[in-house]
């Protein structure tokens, strides 16, 4: 096995055990970018000179016995978070010369535990789409078949990892943005509670749904990721002062007398049949585990997608009133007034699905409409927590699919926007009712692209997703393979 | 239909955005085809629901008012398309 194959907690004992040093860490990581890169596009940007300087400080510390969480371990970052004297797209034209003056909190923690920065990653514009074609410096390819999306809108975070060229990442999940390219690739992605993690140089999609996350290659360094990002932030006034727990705690404990939910709304007309069937013998581990399966009920479950198409375009509208080209991001040239610059600039600097959706969130704010789309949508959407907060006094957590379907083709959705928006229909649910939720992978279609599973719990209780999803892990022992590159 | 080519339009004025007759055509469609889908959720008889704003109940998030660093001017303007002094530059505001 090579370096770059390697989990966090495994490179961690290497290098306490002065196997390795970050240096050999960090060229096994470029290396094998150097070998694959072309054909995935995981990155908008590489930070090989930075990631090489960091490293060999890394090395220097781990001398003096200075050993952090994540010392001389390889990170991408999305490229929606803000990194200090590193260009920050978004995948947007809107961005692409945008030079954040301030780090995320997510990435000052990130580097506060020695994590070697490797690139920023490519997603959909505005983390707007499921498939990472919205991109505006081109689409990324999934690993496991390169005509296939991995998914999205953290596509080069899940790729990233699958393929090698990273050990671990963090996404952003506004609708399923990290459990669905998570699932689609075949690593762990978590979107934690709402403001569980700091946001504080997020780019803002949809503010009451947005949350940052880790993709691994398994449970124990999804742990290991939480441990670094959990966390109250002065910066961030809707993270929550909550007590972090040692998430690491909860991985390799079993779940015997556990009760797993499993909502009948999920189990459709309408998922591939390799999907049903992978989650049927995930369900049938989990009851070898000790746990009872217990049906249970989320009765407003179908009306997720569309409560999600109002809530996040209205917020999407709001936050992205702000690129105007007056204090930074593109501006289009020759306007001959102020009101024409707007226009144009927003014309020119944005695509076409972060357009549709400003247009659609317009709409639904605007006078006389607002109560029939805004206000209904709110309504429903208490509703749909209420679902939850009902299943979670029957159950410990919940089990679903994470997607209707293993990867589709590039280009297969693009010219459908309802369509491409159901391929999150698992997935919204937890954003709107502001839980936590973990994709783990439980197989692969004959075809051999990878299949996820979800599991979902109360407000907080991540412990909890870790501890079945490391359980689950364990005992179904699903196949390791590497996609062939 | 809901919504026409005109509500596009006038939609899209709201929003700041320039819109090409084709792309106002096509507009029009997919977003009739979106509204059309989230018409659904009027199944729902929602009288008395409280409409959910937030998904953890944080209010008021105070902090103590003490003055902490901010970011220079330059650092501010740095990415500013036009600058000039410490200002921002923009085109005319009015004729």
């Amino acid at each position: 096995m090579e370096l770059h194959q390697f989990t966090i907690h495994a490179l961690q004992e290497k290098i306490r055990n002065g196997e390795v040093s970050a240096l050999q860490i960090a060229e096994s990581v470029f290396s094998r970018i150097d070998a694959v890169e072309g054909r995935i596009h995981s990155y908008i940007r590489l930070m090989k000179e930075e990631a090489m300087a960091s490293a060999a400080r890394a090395d220097e510390g781990i001398q003096k016995g200075d050993i952090q969480p994540l010392t001389g371990i390889p990170i991408a970052l999305k490229d929606i978070v803000c990194t200090r004297g590193i260009p920050t797209t978004c995948g947007s034209r809107m961005l692409h010369q945008f030079v954040p003056p301030y780090n995320a909190t997510a990435v000052e923690k990130l580097a506060a535990a020695g994590a070697i920065f490797v690139g920023k990653a490519n997603m959909d514009e505005f983390a707007m789409g499921s498939s990472t074609e919205t991109s505006y410096f081109g689409p990324t390819r999934n690993p496991w078949d390169l005509e296939r999306i991995p998914g999205g809108s953290s596509g080069g975070s899940a790729t990233a990892v699958a393929a090698d060229e990273c050990i671990a990442s963090i996404g952003s999940d506004t609708g399923g943005s990290i459990r669905q390219p998570a699932a689609l690739c075949g690593v762990v992605g978590m979107k934690p509670t709402y403001g569980r993690v700091s946001r504080f140089g997020l780019i803002a999609f949809a503010s009451s749904l947005d949350q940052i996350g880790p993709l691994t290659k398994d449970v124990e360094d999804c742990a290991i990721m939480m441990n670094v990002l959990a966390g109250y932030d002065p910066k961030e006034s809707t993270s929550v002062k909550a007590e972090v727990p040692d998430y690491r705690q909860f991985v390799g404990r079993d779940i015997k007398g556990w009760k797993i939910g499993i909502p009948k709304e999920y189990f459709i007309d309408g998922i591939d049949p390799e999907v049903s069937a992978a989650v049927a013998k995930t369900i049938e581990t989990v009851r070898q585990c000790g746990a009872s399966i217990v049906e249970i009920s989320l009765p407003h479950t179908k009306y997720c997608v569309a409560v999600y198409y109002i809530i996040a375009p209205a917020e999407a509208s709001s936050n992205l009133a702000r690129y105007d080209g007056v204090r930074y991001g593109f501006r289009a040239a020759d306007a001959r007034d102020l009101s024409e610059m707007y226009q144009k600039t927003r014309r020119q600097g944005f695509g076409a699905e972060v357009k549709r959706r400003i247009m659609i969130g317009t709409y639904a704010l605007s006078a006389g409409y607002y109560d029939a789309y805004y206000g209904k949508a709110s309504q429903v959407r208490a509703l749909i927590r209420r679902d939850f907060d009902e299943a979670f006094a029957r159950c410990d957590v919940v089990l679903t699919p994470t997607t209707p379907t293993p990867a589709f083709k590039i280009g297969e959705k693009t010219d459908d926007p309802l369509q491409m928006y159901l391929s999150d229909i698992f997935t919204i649910s937890a954003n709107l009712a502001g839980i936590p939720g973990i994709s783990v992978p439980c197989g692969f279609s004959t075809s051999g692209l990878p299949i996820g599973v979800q599991f979902l719990a109360g407000h907080f209780e991540e412990g909890k997703l870790l501890q079945a999803a490391s359980a689950y892990e364990k005992s179904a022992a699903v196949e390791k393979r590497r996609p062939a590159l | 239909m809901k919504l026409s080519t005109a509500d596009v339009e006038y939609v899209a004025k709201l929003a700041r955005l320039e819109v090409s007759e084709a792309e106002k055509e096509k507009l029009t469609a997919q977003i009739n085809d979106i509204l059309r889908y989230i018409d659904q959720l009027n199944e729902l008889d929602t009288m008395g629901v409280a409409p959910m704003s937030h998904a953890i109940a944080v209010t008021n998030a105070f902090r103590e008012d003490r003055a902490a660093q901010s970011l220079e001017p330059g650092d501010a303007l740095a990415n500013a398309p036009d600058a000039r002094g410490e200002f921002f530059r923009v085109p005319k505001v009015i004729e």
